[in-house]
């Protein structure tokens, strides 16, 4: 596997390992924005192998962790009113208020497990006595594969295909945990899939803004190490400003044939995040014209919801204010097959990622 | 001489009822298809020359799609339960053979399923003696599923117990993880994906025969990680003998394209089923030659030495990552979930 292997060696990881002990002369707090980066921390067992002056914080980049348990709800209640609700993986365990789509399906619910949205409008075109809804979650990765089953399914004129969306962006998401007073991050590593997609222009002014050095990586062991050195370069020298260790996907401009299908689709909206509350401008959601499309709208979904227990201490985590091990909860009452709340249970969630791979010294 | 009666395209209702249509099936397709003194007394059961104590092993198959790259569901219920007699010790020498058909199955399907049974037990060197058809309404099924019970003497040599696992004991495994389980998925509906992956399914009994004849007791376990993957064999034997289990990442043996399958799809190849290698647990000292051994047999030949027992983290799997970091195997909760992005 070109471009996965040589990111797994041992040598080049831990020569980088070295070098980042060898400029280290204070303690930096850095924070990897996407769960996918706190998954591969903890499972090849980086934690443990960097030097102690480096403490990862583990960012809110885990969709199916900030989506909003209402969200959850509604899909839930899709289900139960007969309809095909389509959904990634790792959605479906999610607790909501009563039941996660898992269990609803269990109760008769309808649910298919899908990679791929356009899978969707195949299930949609073969069912056209049925309404069909796509569960659109996701950061701006997921966003360009929604948008495109919208157009796909305005394109074949279908009636019975809609999304139910909770697209989130990731530099609101940035600029409200640094606007945070208690916010003690020092480095942002940047999420090496949604750069690929959006490039990594909107990344400057923050930066600047905020005198934060802002490194663009990858996923891998070696990548991890790699933007982590190049931050601690940045901050031992005060330096603030944008870099991208993940140049073999990430481009400045990104993928613009991508962004050109989000725009066509979505505007930008409020959106709410699951622990965190409503950031503003942080969502997409569907444009006025796409509206018929809209699983909320198509099917009068706007009334109220109850709001999450406030057992799980989603906020604190995501915002890296709290580790998963200092919750009261983690491993006790919380576990990932009794989930207080989604950080347990995504595979990208903190909370599972420390339970699953937590090293054996942690 | 009345010709035989022509069986109708697809299964029915009828072919289950007890009636001159499941004596039609039964004669037509098995009996005609598995043909030996056993089944041949048309007991409601079997009588069979065993001796002493017998081990025995039952085991119902679900799979969807029936047929995928590699395999069917005939061949696995086969290989599945002599699979599992084998992983206790023992020689498989007798297997039941129980269906229960959707209606609609298309005859030609069952058929291929029956062929399917025949050349593999032929293959494990077991013998179908008894059995049973039911048939389900259509939708109350998932076209077929098959129980099969599988009964052998334990190898004459075997000491195979948790009881005999030990601190410094080595963990092997006899083949490349996680093919079969790619293999389904790679099939199944939703997922459809272009892979050459072929599920691992074959039978084992005889590289297990074979390898307690050079090393009896030196072999302390058997285990094959089906459901819940190479972790959860793993966690079991922690979990059992109290004591930690340490993997090598890099020692374990998987294929290039289950490897890329496994990164595209976001799962974990520890998680993955197999349905045709297992894991022993054997002596140190014998270790390296049992890997020779292993390696030298066909059913065996990338076989690898992939970890150890030890005393510390007891209960616990703990992996060694490529780039050196260390981390714990958890079991499965349900099912593996690909992740979003």
């Amino acid at each position: 596997m070109k471009y996965l292997t040589e990111y797994r060696n041992l040598e080049a990881t831990q020569q980088v390992i070295r070098q980042i002990e060898s400029v280290v002369t204070r303690s930096w707090k850095i924070m990897e924005i996407c769960g996918g980066q706190t998954h591969s921390l903890v499972r090849n067992g980086l934690l443990e192998l960097l030097p102690e002056e480096i403490q990862m914080i583990h960012g809110p980049g885990c969709p199916v962790c900030v989506t909003p348990m209402q969200l959850i709800d509604l899909a839930v209640e899709l289900m139960q009113r007969g309809v095909i609700l389509c959904s990634f993986g790792d959605m479906v365990r999610v607790p909501g208020s009563t039941i996660s789509l898992q269990e609803a399906k269990s109760r008769g619910g309808d649910l298919r497990i899908l990679y791929s949205p356009l899978e969707a409008i195949r299930i949609a075109k073969e069912n056209p006595d049925r309404e069909v809804v796509f569960f659109a979650v996701g950061f701006e990765t997921t966003a360009p594969a929604n948008a495109l089953s919208v157009l796909q399914a305005e394109k074949e004129g279908l009636t019975n295909y809609s999304i139910l969306v909770s697209h989130v962006l990731v530099p609101p998401a940035m600029e409200g945990i640094l606007d945070d007073p208690f916010c003690a991050i020092d480095a942002f590593l940047g999420a090496g899939h949604v750069c690929a997609i959006m490039g990594y222009r909107e990344y400057h002014p923050i930066a600047e803004k905020y005198k934060i050095p802002i490194v663009v990586t990858g996923f891998e062991p070696l990548d991890l190490v790699q933007g982590i050195y190049r931050a601690v370069i940045q901050l031992e020298k005060g330096q603030y400003h944008v870099e991208n260790q993940y140049a073999r996907a990430v481009s400045e401009e990104g993928n613009v044939a991508a962004q050109k299908v989000i725009h066509q689709v979505f505007e930008v909206a409020d959106r709410q995040w699951r622990g965190i509350g409503t950031i503003p401008k942080s969502g997409y959601a569907l444009k006025e014209e796409y509206s018929a499309f809209d699983a909320g709208k198509k099917f009068s979904l706007e009334k109220e919801r109850p709001q999450d227990s406030g057992e799980c201490i989603a906020g604190a985590i995501l915002k890296g204010q709290k580790k998963p091990h200092e919750c009261p909860h983690f491993g006790k009452k919380c576990t990932p097959r009794n989930p207080l709340g989604a950080p347990m249970v995504s595979s990208e969630g903190a909370c599972a990622a420390y339970y699953h791979f937590a090293s054996t010294n942690a | 001489m009345k010709s035989k009666p022509i069986l109708p395209e697809t299964i029915q209702l009828g072919h289950g009822s007890g009636g001159l249509m499941t004596r039609e099936l039964l004669d037509q397709i098995v009996f005609n298809t598995f043909k030996n003194p056993y089944l041949e007394q048309k007991h409601d059961g079997a009588i069979v020359p065993l001796k002493g104590p017998v081990v025995i092993s039952t085991d119902s198959f679900v799979v969807s799609p029936i047929f995928f790259r590699g395999g069917d569901i005939g061949e696995l219920a086969v290989n599945g339960t002599v699979n599992d007699v084998a992983m206790c010790g023992a020689i498989p020498e007798f297997i039941s053979l129980g269906f229960i058909i959707e209606e609609g199955l298309e005859m030609t399907q069952f058929l291929r399923v029956v062929e399917s049974v025949k050349r593999a037990a032929e293959e494990a060197g077991v013998q179908v003696v008894t059995g049973d058809t039911k048939v389900v309404e259509s939708g109350k099924g998932d076209k077929i599923f098959i129980n099969t019970t599988g009964i052998g003497n334990p190898h004459p040599k075997a000491k195979i117990s948790m009881d005999r696992v030990g601190a410094g004991d080595q963990l092997l495994v006899s083949g490349p993880i996680a093919a079969h389980g790619m293999a389904i998925l790679s099939e199944r509906e939703g997922l459809e994906f272009e892979s050459g992956i072929h599920s691992d399914t074959t039978c084992l009994n005889h590289l297990v025969r074979d390898l307690l004849d050079t090393f009896g007791p030196a072999v302390h376990l058997l285990r094959d990680p089906t459901r819940g993957g190479l972790s959860g064999v793993c966690s079991e034997i922690a979990q059992d003998s109290e004591l930690g289990i340490l993997l090598r990442e890099n020692a374990l043996p998987l294929d290039k394209q289950v490897a890329a399958a496994c990164e595209i799809l976001g799962l974990d190849p520890l998680y993955v089923a197999n349905e045709g290698i297992f894991c022993a647990v054997v002596n140190q000292e014998a270790s390296e030659a049992v890997l020779e051994f292993m390696k030298s047999h066909p059913k065996g030949s990338r076989a690898a030495l992939v970890g150890e027992l030890r005393e510390a983290h007891p209960g616990k799997v703990v992996m060694e990552s490529p780039v050196g970091g260390t981390r714990i195997v958890t079991p499965l909760i349900g099912e593996q979930l690909p992740r979003i992005c």
